[in-house]
């Protein structure tokens, strides 16, 4: 049991400390704030940081090695988002060029008067080493055999029959046995162009050793063998030679790509009758 | 049973092939996965099925392709055939002496077909049309082409055979 002095020593320093409370909550410091709460806040400052850094710590624990398999799970999530994301843009891409080529396509044909009918490339041929490819568009659509098949770049080849339904086969130009009435755009200078195995793919026969032919000259179809209209571009020189006989031997580098052909208008108008199918493109 | 696998088999070749075929047109040295299938065709069951699906298969592509009907379907009969022939004879479980038959199958049918084109130039002329341009033997084409054809062939065998005994294996993991 406490003794009287101890007791009313304790009772003193608990009416003081009650006293300075009262006052300090009407006595503002130099700061603007109460005394009672400067002192209050200075004191649990203290007990805060204490707090602070050990809820800080169990945080940083936590996030930092407890969490790291929910962080690994939203690691993964993420990586498959950037992934379906980039395929996404890929695809936005691919519809990018897509549609470019079909504006290509149109202004092609816009350009020309002859009646066509776009069409997509489905499939090569079933041979390996054959330049012909498949095409969506067949007997149904209007499509017949010897009808020339064009890309906004230049000529592809013609249609080859029989026809199916909705497909046709398609010769290309570079093919051994195509080949089509051809001219020098620059110089007039007529001849005919052959499909070879070479490289390049293409060789112009019969112009003269007199004619005028240079080097990056580019060739356009003369529209005299029944089946490509006229001026619409071949390819262009690569080399051309003085030969030995009467004629040039003069080699030619497509203007198209052959291997990545998508799109083709076909030129729905039929080939004129011919005398005789000797022109270039009757070789098969 | 044997005619079901075949004609699937080659049914499949020539749809991937003509897919394929869009992306490299024109290519010489691209692979003849028609002609791998009638080679496995005929090492797996021997001659006759080989034969009938040389047949078969080279018509389908002939058929499909712009060229004269009958001179793959011939190349392929033959090739067929022979790798048959070979595949009862020798013993060709291996992977090197299938490889070796793959690789010899691939030249002969370049050999037979380009030769049967090389002769067209005669039938053309009598019928008083332009001489068609004989398919030139282009030695380095003819061989990647005979190697993808290979090496392919071998993947396929190697699949084929290796396949049941995985699953298997792996069942049998998860039963302990």
């Amino acid at each position: 049991m406490l003794d009287i002095r101890q007791r009313t020593g304790y009772l003193f320093l608990a009416v003081m400390v009650g006293h300075v409370i009262l006052i300090s909550a009407q006595v503002q410091t130099r700061g603007g704030a109460r005394v009672l709460e400067s002192v209050t806040f200075s004191l649990f400052a203290g007990v805060q940081r204490g707090t602070s850094a050990l809820v800080d710590g169990w945080q940083g624990f936590w996030s930092g090695y407890v969490a790291l398999r929910g962080l690994h799970a939203e690691n993964e999530a993420l990586k498959q988002r950037v992934s379906e994301l980039e395929v996404r843009v890929q695809q936005e891409r691919a519809v990018a060029q897509r549609s470019q080529k079909l504006q290509q396509l149109l202004d092609l044909k816009s350009q020309t008067t002859l009646p066509t009918l776009a069409a997509d490339v489905i499939a090569g041929d079933a041979t390996p080493g054959i330049p012909s490819v498949w095409i969506d568009k067949g007997d149904r659509e209007g499509v017949r055999p010897d009808m020339a098949v064009i890309a906004p770049a230049g000529i592809i080849g013609r249609v080859l029959g029989p026809l199916a339904p909705h497909a046709a086969r398609v010769q290309l130009i570079i093919g051994q046995n195509a080949g089509a009435g051809a001219m020098i755009e620059r110089s007039r200078a007529g001849g005919v162009v052959i499909g070879t195995a070479g490289d390049p793919p293409l060789l112009m026969e019969y112009v003269s050793n007199l004619s005028d032919v240079q080097i990056g000259d580019v060739v356009v179809t003369a529209g005299n063998d029944g089946i490509y209209p006229k001026g619409f571009p071949i390819g262009r020189v690569e080399s051309a030679e003085k030969g030995a006989g009467l004629y040039k031997t003069i080699k030619v580098r497509p203007v198209v790509d052959f291997s990545n052909v998508e799109e083709v208008l076909v030129v729905l108008s039929p080939p004129p009758e011919l005398p005789s199918p000797t022109a270039g493109n009757r070789r098969r | 049973m044997k005619t079901t696998v075949v004609i699937c088999a080659i049914a499949a070749a020539l749809a991937l092939q003509t897919t394929l075929a869009r992306f490299a047109v024109g290519s010489q040295s691209m692979v003849d996965l028609v002609l791998v299938a009638v080679v496995y065709a005929a090492l797996a069951f021997g001659p006759v099925v080989g034969l009938f699906a040389g047949t078969v298969g080279g018509l389908a592509q002939d058929a499909l392709s712009a060229q004269i009907i009958g001179v793959g379907g011939l190349s392929k009969t033959l090739v067929g055939f022979v790798s048959g022939v070979v595949g009862t004879q020798f013993i060709v479980s291996g992977p090197i002496p299938r490889f070796v038959v793959f690789l010899g199958a691939s030249f002969v049918h370049a050999l037979c077909f380009r030769g049967i084109h090389a002769m067209l130039p005669v039938v053309a002329a009598d019928s008083g049309l332009p001489a068609p341009r004989g398919a030139g033997l282009a030695l380095g084409a003819v061989f990647w082409q005979a190697l993808g054809n290979a090496a392919i062939g071998l993947l396929v065998f190697q699949a084929v055979e290796g396949l049941p005994g995985l699953l298997q294996r792996r069942r049998m993991r998860y039963r302990r």
